[in-house]
């Protein structure tokens, strides 16, 4: 390994312009003769749009133009879209309501758009945002899944009259009732997997702006995706062809799901700076993104396990309800299904699985993927399940999941995965020894004696990412293929630009990507350049989520990186005057098989241009591949976290005193920042457990909707945490990697939960377990004490 | 429309600007310093902190024409030319930053504590003192190591 190779912790090229304040987002971005938006939102959470008068605000100051949902309808802009298809039991279809950009006769949830005031300032589109009057009939509203699905409830969309969105399920359903019907024990549990919002700390943003010359538009949007947007907006919304839209997400302050979605705004500011001949801006408060950003999670869940002799795992049954807000976002169908039940099975060899999942539409703000997406509610499910199975059965929690491990690979599961490769048990000794499981016990009897209650939980998680082969996908009902595709350009003197599909909004791909093309052309880490996010530049890409830019973003550039190789190497044998067969290429030299001719790598590139020493007719000059991966399965990346916490009974207020994270995620480019990346996953995890959740009143009025409402995590709410890793290399992708973006937010809300329950000696506590819950929960388990 | 002046990073700036306007606001659209941050609109986040002779301010929630005639430090006016600021130096080489978003504000933080608390801070102090500043990304346990270590080497730095 070298200073700046595969497996170094290399500092990251892109932070001097981050901690200069150089950085370059979306709301950094003026255009000339910019005009901003601002978008008048509904106030009710289900209504009729009766009538809409502009008259009034249109005289305000500095407006120039007020846009409603029939100015969308007139101009025939196409609706939003939700890009995967989920079939119902029966095998029909299932039902999405239609989602105009903005709001048409009706509006379905607080926050929903009404219409945009553009303006020559933003306080002066806000000011008049204040004179439209809007004549709504309020409608019936149903916040929550029971509400939303009880007898009589107002439909939501027509084409779901009883707000179901579809009933699907997966696995073998008598398979799963020989099971039960077998078992020395069934364990039971309900679950609620709270909603979130993803709350990345760069509100979104977006700069529509129109060029008449070239009747093309540009946008600037804060995208983990941008040519995913830009084939929404082309194909299915219609603002324009392909070659007459570019979509540029520039430096983007986080994302964690919530930035990968085809949203109303930027539609909005693209369509209307053609309408209004200006660029139009605008920028998300905190408010607005509390409201309409796609939230995470809700899902409520009943979860049986059935055991046999000895703690094995006989079967499993799972029915989950899935709140899906009001209005299908991009790829929501996927995350309660899909994205969920084929992880259902854990780490554990579980002979059968079956699980039921129904979908609802609420008058709520639309839920997608967040971090994790159906990955942290199925092990949630599972690894909740596990620590009470091992209760009941008065087993050790370690020791139960030891004998239900997969131990051999492949490794099929009942609900569609083909695990490839791993070691559980590994990732589980190591974790216990750094956490030092063996001194719990003393450790617990000393927080006893100061009237604290200490408790010790586990989680053993595994996630399916390097999403995804796209012919596997498609028959699951995606409407795009999943693969990367990535371009390496070698420039005369020998310095790379690779541009790439992938998007970097915090995962620091300028220097992991450039640690793999330094280390393979063994060229200096400054000669390589990462292009990303610009639609103009790079030709297609289907972005970052599901952990995928490592072993499906990096894949397509080394497979790119073999093609310059080759090419390479037949440059070098007329350079070097020998035969193509007799060149070897190794630490950025070109030599000749036995003897001691050799050509550096710039030598080479430069003379791929010149073109002197080949014929031109017979082997082109220049060096430039380019490569699209589609991966042949998900990766698997697992691991162990525990978590062990301190209650005070008095106040129920929890202080985690030390975390271990032990997670195989492959092969590692960076270590710091694959750190860096389980660090930050497991604060959004903690954060579900204890601080975070999205709270809606029966009307249907978010009630948390700032920071001064919605519990973000702070440095004082978190520990230190332990992290180690174990590798078996992932064998479906040439690097070996897995992914490890989301892995600490899928592994830690159940460590969390099992460590509480295990503290209070009872199971009854829900997300996120605040203080009051605690101090609820620790003082019926003290009086249950005191009663036996 | 108000006339305001006031010196910001070391040059003397002044315009005539709407009474309502926040001191963020200054900074970003009038002045293009687009390093100060606006992560939310109820002081919470800390992305917006700048420096107001000499002290942590949220630039979100100051009136500009209440900070008339102090000097204003931005995370642009933190390095002395390529010199990096031995905070940002440290927020760098450990990890500090994902995003980089809540990173300016961060770190303006970072120095104040540091002027406040002196050089030696321990883990809970830093995190007890980064109750005003939100970070999504990092956990913050790379964010606690930087600023420990940073604190370190501005004690062998000119202050600020």
């Amino acid at each position: 390994m070298t200073a700046t190779g595969i497996g170094a912790p290399v500092r990251r090229k892109e932070d001097f312009r981050f901690i200069t304040g150089k950085g370059r987002y979306v709301d950094d971005i003026n255009r000339p003769g910019q005009a901003y938006a601002y978008f008048l939102r509904s106030p009710h959470a289900h209504a009729t749009i009766n009538k809409i008068d502009t008259s009034a605000a249109l005289k305000e100051p500095g407006v120039v133009a007020i846009l409603t949902g029939d100015d969308v309808a007139a101009d025939k802009v196409g609706g939003l879209i939700c890009g995967w298809m989920i079939h119902n039991k029966d095998g029909s279809p299932m039902k999405g309501g239609a989602h105009p950009a903005l709001a048409h006769g009706k509006v379905r949830y607080v926050g929903d758009h009404v219409a945009v005031v553009i303006a020559e300032t933003l306080a002066q589109a806000r000011d008049a945002s204040e004179k439209i009057e809007v004549d709504y009939g309020v409608l019936p509203a149903a916040a929550s899944i029971e509400s939303a699905r009880k007898a009589g409830a107002a439909a939501i969309h027509d084409v779901a009259p009883d707000n179901q969105v579809y009933d699907w399920h997966i696995g073998d359903k008598a398979a799963a009732d020989a099971a039960f019907a077998q078992a020395k024990h069934v364990t039971k549990l309900d679950i609620v997997n709270n909603r979130l919002v993803p709350n990345p700390m760069e509100p979104r943003a977006a700069v529509g702006d129109y060029d008449m010359g070239s009747d093309s538009f540009t946008l600037y949007t804060t995208s983990q995706n941008p040519h995913v947007a830009r084939l929404v907006l082309s194909a299915f919304i219609g603002i324009a062809p392909e070659n007459k839209l570019r979509v540029i997400a520039p430096d983007v302050g986080g994302g964690f799901g919530s930035k990968i979605f085809i949203y109303a705004e930027e539609t909005i500011c693209v369509w209307a700076a053609k309408k209004v001949g200006r660029p139009v801006k605008w920028t998300s408060d905190r408010t607005e993104a509390f409201l309409s950003d796609a939230h995470g999670r809700d899902h409520v869940t009943h979860a049986e396990m059935a055991l046999g002799d000895n703690g094995k795992i006989l079967g499993l049954r799972v029915k989950t309800r899935a709140n899906m807000g009001a209005y299908l976002s991009t790829f929501a169908s996927s995350v309660p299904t899909y994205l969920y039940a084929p992880l259902l099975s854990g780490q554990y060899n579980i002979p059968a699985i079956y699980a039921e999942v129904e979908a609802v539409y609420t008058n709520t703000a639309p839920v997608d993927a967040y971090r994790g997406a159906g990955r942290p509610e199925a092990t949630f499910v599972i690894e909740r399940l596990a620590e009470v199975a091992a209760r009941e059965l008065h087993m050790d929690p370690a020791e139960f999941r030891r004998r239900n491990f997969v131990t051999q690979f492949p490794h099929q599961t009942p609900v569609i995965m083909a695990y490839d490769a791993g070691d559980y048990d590994a990732s589980l000794t190591l974790a216990q020894k750094m956490h030092d499981t063996a001194g719990f016990l003393a450790r617990k009897a000393a927080s006893a004696a100061n009237g604290k209650l200490r408790g010790i939980g586990y989680s053993a998680y595994i996630e399916a990412c390097g999403i995804a082969p796209s012919a596997a996908v498609g028959s699951l009902g995606a409407g795009v293929g999943l693969w990367e595709s990535a371009e390496v350009r070698v420039n005369p003197v020998g310095t790379v630009e690779i541009l790439t599909g992938s998007h970097s909004h915090g995962q620091g791909h300028e220097t992991t990507f450039a640690q793999l093309v330094s280390s393979r052309l063994g060229i200096p880490l400054e000669n390589v350049s990462i292009v990303h996010g610009d639609t103009d530049k790079v030709q297609m890409g289907m972005g970052t989520y599901g952990s995928r830019s490592g072993a499906v973003g990096m894949s397509a550039i080394v497979k790119a990186l073999d093609k310059i190789e080759a090419k390479a190497k037949k440059v070098a044998a007329h350079v070097l005057e020998a035969a193509e067969g007799d060149i070897e290429f190794k630490d950025g030299k070109f030599t000749v098989k036995g003897t001691d001719k050799s050509a550096d790598f710039g030598t080479v590139a430069l003379n791929a241009y010149i073109a002197h020493k080949f014929n031109g007719q017979e082997l082109e000059p220049g060096l430039k591949e380019s490569a699209f991966w589609d991966p042949t399965n998900f990766t698997f990346p697992a691991g162990v976290h525990i978590c062990e916490l301190e209650i005070d009974p008095a106040t129920g207020v929890i202080k985690i005193d030390r975390w271990t994270a032990v997670d195989d995620f492959g092969n590692v480019i960076n270590p710091m920042i694959v750190e860096g990346q389980v660090h930050g996953g497991i604060a959004q995890g903690v954060g579900q457990a204890l601080l975070e959740g999205a709270v809606y009143d029966e009307s249907g009025q978010l009630l948390t909707a700032s920071f001064m409402d919605y519990t973000m995590p702070r440095a004082d709410d978190l520990p230190s945490y332990n992290v180690g890793m174990t590798v078996t290399p992932c064998p479906s992708n040439p690097l070996g990697i897995k992914g490890c973006g989301e892995a600490g937010a899928i592994a830690s809300p159940p460590a969390v939960i099992n460590a509480i329950t295990n503290a209070l000696g009872h199971e009854n506590i829900t997300m996120p377990a605040t203080p009051e819950k605690v101090w609820r929960a620790a003082q019926s388990a003290v009086r249950k004490q005191a009663a036996e | 429309m108000t006339k305001v002046s006031m010196t910001v990073n070391g040059k003397a700036v002044s315009a005539e600007i709407e009474p309502r306007t926040l001191l963020v606001q200054f900074l970003r659209d009038h002045l293009r310093l687009t390093g100060t941050h606006v992560g939310c609109d109820t002081s919470q986040c800390g992305a917006c902190m700048v420096h107001v002779d000499g002290r942590a301010v949220k630039s979100c929630t100051t009136l500009a024409v209440t900070v008339d005639g102090s000097h204003v430090t931005t995370i642009e006016g933190l390095a002395k030319g390529d010199k990096l600021h031995p905070m940002q130096e440290a927020f760098r080489e450990h990890h500090g930053l994902q995003c980089g978003f809540c990173t300016p504000g961060m770190i303006m933080s970072a120095v104040d504590i540091v002027n406040r608390k002196g050089h030696n801070l321990d883990e809970a102090t830093i995190r007890h003192e980064l109750e005003g500043n939100i970070c999504r990304c990092t956990g913050y346990h790379n964010i606690v190591k930087a600023i420990a270590d940073g604190a370190k080497h501005m004690a062998s730095t000119p202050a600020e």
